[in-house]
């Protein structure tokens, strides 16, 4: 009798402590619950609960420490400052799946918040347990590992290192190439955080073999995925041309295009993200763009998007054009001009109107004739008004002055120049009237010639090269 | 008359005499006075007898240098003449030189001047093939838009047949559902109304539709909610209170591994032979077989063997294979099918080495047909 007396005490408590750990789990869950937690001092009264005998008591505990450190800053460094992290990973290669899972999303809700807490979490050696995480066969417990070693990479670089030291990223690689998709995508994502801060990171992603997997992971349905891979591969592509060259000969274009057609709009401004840091490194790379059809998909993407979603493609047109002025012309055939005067004038932030402005000026800056083709689209007016406007920034001011400046510097094309003389500032006046006083050019006799200008199309071209004032 | 005249000559003397004395005064004043005059005469004379010889001694020398630098003209002339044509040939042939360089230098440059407009407008800023550049970039770029058009539309129907499906199903759910309101002969249900002509499409599908069965409640854990939240987690934690029993069946280990049964199928598969090799040599049919074998090796109408085909004796060559190149498997194949070792991983660069694009030969001699300006060929 008294034995099963004895049984029945210990029975009771094991059930209030396990009620007590879910109890707290539950309110956790609810955030104006948290702060009376708080104040009743949870952290110290969930840290035995982690050492107790009962798995399933172990594992809400932790869950409910998870969901407070993810609420706030300071109720995570509560629970890093009460030594729960020792507590948690002492154990945890023999500790089941789900306690594994408990014990990333308690690490990944520390991490995310702050690198001075990101830093305590490396220095209490979790980082060894996350990978032998990460190495377990449950998708999961994979999932949450890589989610956490992702929060802890993102923030600076040298957390990154001790990140890619502490040898995760051929895991990664392999959790990317496992069938769940939410590991995939969790694993997409580490890897972006991972590479997007220096270029020696980046290689040794790429030297774990990463770049042929995320190709692969282009055409995949799902959005989400898809977001992340092109993420990854462009914080990859964007540290140097050797990168570059890689991320290019995993073949990538021409299904890239595809992404810029998606229906998510995040989808479209990461793959347009990709292709300008590829654009931007060198001629060579910008050359292979334009012939795999590329300009023309970003094109089509600005014209179909609205608001920051643009900004890359802008740059990525800004980019090719600068590059030598075959390419700058490829752009201007494309019918790259007019969506970027559409930027111009709807776009409501500045830096949009910016990106625009600059890549209208590296598209018209090279010859007479990219800079006829620019004028003729009625582009300069709608900049001067920028420079002109009050309410733009000084960035924005900057940059509208310098394509005016670029442009003007070599247009030729004397009836677009007549609207702006009588509303152009001093500064801008003086190459106005420099343009006038190079004399009267030859296409403006052509132009009023109807069949003239039908005629030699071509040859009105070639003239313009050489009479022209370079 | 010597005295006479002797006297005459003394008086006269005499007389003479006291003339001369009488004068003798005025001799001295004149004596004095002509010589002062002939003193003071004297210098003018000196002068002037200077002044003569001088001029004339003059006249002499002016003649004797007149005469010489005339000679001395003379020979300057001659020689500086002389000097001056020497000269003058050799300005008219530098001169000459000059103009014959300037010459070749203006159609040298003719020439490269039409060699690079042509080098450059045919190969460098190639017009024609930036406009066939342009020209197939464009028609590129409509191929792509065109196919990124039919991607997007075939996406777009995709969506609309998943919705399209996803609405089906929730309606035959939903029909299942609610099979109880099919109408029967006596009551007529409610998408059924005798007003309306025909019935509605949700009775014909109630018609078709199987009542749902019965689903037995879930038993649910009070540990269940939270852990069902993460989307790979399959089964709640149990309350572990013995160790887990391993199941009656195994499960197959994970891996490319074939059929367990298949494999002893395999492996213990019995044995069939011919019917030539499963009798044996000293059975009735087998020593049967025995004098025409016999026979057949006795009789044959050629000696040598028959050979393949007509000139097959010509390349057959009895090779000997060497031991340094046999292996255990086989011949190995260097000295015969490959005679150079290659070790990639002691390569410098993955690509071969780029040759450049060879410069033109005939600028390589500019400078070094002819002499530089100045020194004569």
């Amino acid at each position: 009798m008294s034995q099963r007396q004895v049984l029945q005490v210990f029975e009771q408590y094991q059930r209030a402590r396990s009620q007590f750990a879910q109890a707290v789990a539950d309110f956790a869950a609810r955030p104006q619950s948290i702060d009376t937690l708080r104040s009743a001092g949870v952290v110290c009264l969930l840290r035995p609960l982690l050492l107790d005998v009962v798995p399933s008591i172990r594992q809400t505990a932790a869950l409910a420490l998870g969901r407070l450190a993810d609420y706030d800053v300071e109720l995570a460094e509560a629970v890093v400052k009460a030594g729960i992290l020792p507590q948690l990973i002492c154990s945890l290669p023999e500790e089941n799946r789900y306690y594994k899972k408990a014990a990333a999303f308690v690490l990944r809700a520390i991490a995310k918040h702050s690198p001075q807490l990101a830093q305590a979490i490396v220095q209490s050696g979790a980082l060894g347990m996350l990978v032998i995480c990460l190495e377990d066969f449950d998708p999961g417990v994979k999932e949450g590992a890589s989610w956490a070693f992702g929060y802890i990479a993102r923030h600076n670089p040298e957390l990154s290192q001790a990140v890619v030291d502490a040898g995760a990223v051929p895991l990664l690689v392999l959790c990317i190439q496992e069938p769940e998709i939410a590991l995939k995508r969790i694993a997409a994502s580490t890897l972006s955080d991972i590479s997007k801060h220096s270029p020696e990171l980046a290689q040794t992603v790429v030297a774990a073999g990463a770049i042929a997997y995320l190709a692969q992971m282009i055409p995949n349905p799902d959005a989400k995925l898809k977001r992340q891979v092109l993420s990854a591969l462009s914080q990859i592509a964007k540290h140097s041309v050797d990168l570059a060259e890689l991320v290019v000969e995993a073949e990538i274009f021409p299904v890239v295009l595809t992404c810029l057609k998606d229906s998510d709009e995040y989808v479209k401004k990461n793959g347009a993200t990709l292709i300008r840091e590829i654009a931007k490194h060198t001629p060579e790379l910008s050359q292979l763009i334009v012939n795999s059809g590329g300009v023309a998909a970003v094109i089509d993407c600005i014209g179909s998007c609205r608001g920051t979603v643009r900004l890359p493609g802008i740059m990525t047109l800004g980019y090719v054009a600068a590059h030598s002025e075959n390419l700058s012309m490829a752009v201007i055939v494309s019918k790259g001009i007019p969506p970027l005067c559409v930027c111009l004038i709807e776009e409501h932030e500045d830096h949009i109107k910016a990106a625009a402005a600059w890549a209208l000026g590296q598209i018209g800056r090279h010859t007479a004739e990219h800079a006829r083709h620019v004028a003729v689209a009625n582009v300069l007016p709608t900049l001067l008004d920028i420079f002109v406007d009050t309410c733009s920034s000084e960035d924005l001011k900057v940059k509208a002055k310098k394509a005016l400046k670029n442009i003007l510097q070599k247009c030729t094309y004397l009836p677009a120049l007549e609207p702006l003389l009588h509303e152009a500032p001093p500064s801008i006046m003086k190459y106005i009237i420099g343009q006038y006083s190079k004399g009267p050019f030859p296409e403006s006799f052509l132009l009023s010639y109807p069949a003239w200008k039908s005629q030699c199309g071509g040859g009105r071209q070639g003239k313009g090269h050489i009479l022209s004032p370079c | 008359m010597a005295a006479a005249s002797c006297g005459r000559e003394q008086g006269a003397s005499m007389a003479a005499l006291a003339r001369l004395q009488e004068r003798l005064e005025g001799l001295r004043e004149e004596y004095f006075l002509t010589n002062r005059a002939i003193d003071e005469d004297r210098k003018r004379k000196y002068k002037a007898a200077v002044k003569i010889q001088r001029w004339f001694r003059a006249c002499r020398v002016q003649v004797c240098l007149r005469h010489l630098t005339k000679m001395v003209i003379l020979i300057q002339k001659w020689w500086r003449g002389y000097l001056r044509r020497k000269h003058f040939r050799e300005i008219v042939e530098r001169a000459y030189f000059i103009k014959k360089l300037k010459f070749y230098n203006e159609m040298a440059v003719r020439i490269q001047k039409t060699w690079r407009g042509y080098y450059v407008r045919k190969y460098i800023h190639n017009f024609y093939a930036l406009k066939k550049y342009l020209k197939a970039v464009s028609m590129n770029n409509e191929f792509v838009r065109h196919e990124l058009q039919e991607y997007t539309e075939m996406k777009e129907n995709e969506e609309k047949m998943k919705d399209l499906e996803k609405k089906d199903k929730e309606k035959k759910y939903q029909a299942r559902k609610m099979h109880y309101l099919l109408s029967t002969k006596q009551i007529p249900g409610i998408y059924n109304s005798p007003l309306r002509k025909s019935p509605d499409p949700m009775e014909l599908l109630l018609q078709k539709s199987k009542p749902l069965t019965h689903r037995k409640q879930p038993v649910k854990s009070p540990f269940a909610d939270e852990l069902y939240g993460w989307p790979t987690c399959k089964e709640p934690p149990a309350f572990v209170t013995s160790l887990p029993l391993l199941h009656a069946d195994r499960r197959k280990p994970q891996g490319p591994f074939r059929d367990p049964a298949e494999v002893l199928r395999q492996r213990y598969k019995p044995l069939e032979p011919t019917l030539r090799a499963r009798e044996s040599m000293y059975s009735a049919p087998g020593k049967a077989r025995e004098p025409t074998r016999r026979e057949e090796w006795r009789n044959p109408i050629h000696d040598n063997e028959f050979l393949p085909f007509s000139s097959y004796h010509k390349n057959y060559e009895k090779y000997e294979p060497s031991l340094f190149k046999s292996d255990k498997y086989g011949q190995e194949a260097y000295g015969t099918k490959y005679f150079r070792e290659v070790y990639p991983k002691k390569w410098i660069a993955d690509k071969d080495f780029e040759t450049l694009f060879p410069s033109i030969a005939l600028f390589e001699k500019f400078g070094k047909t002819y002499s530089s300006t100045g020194q004569i060929v």
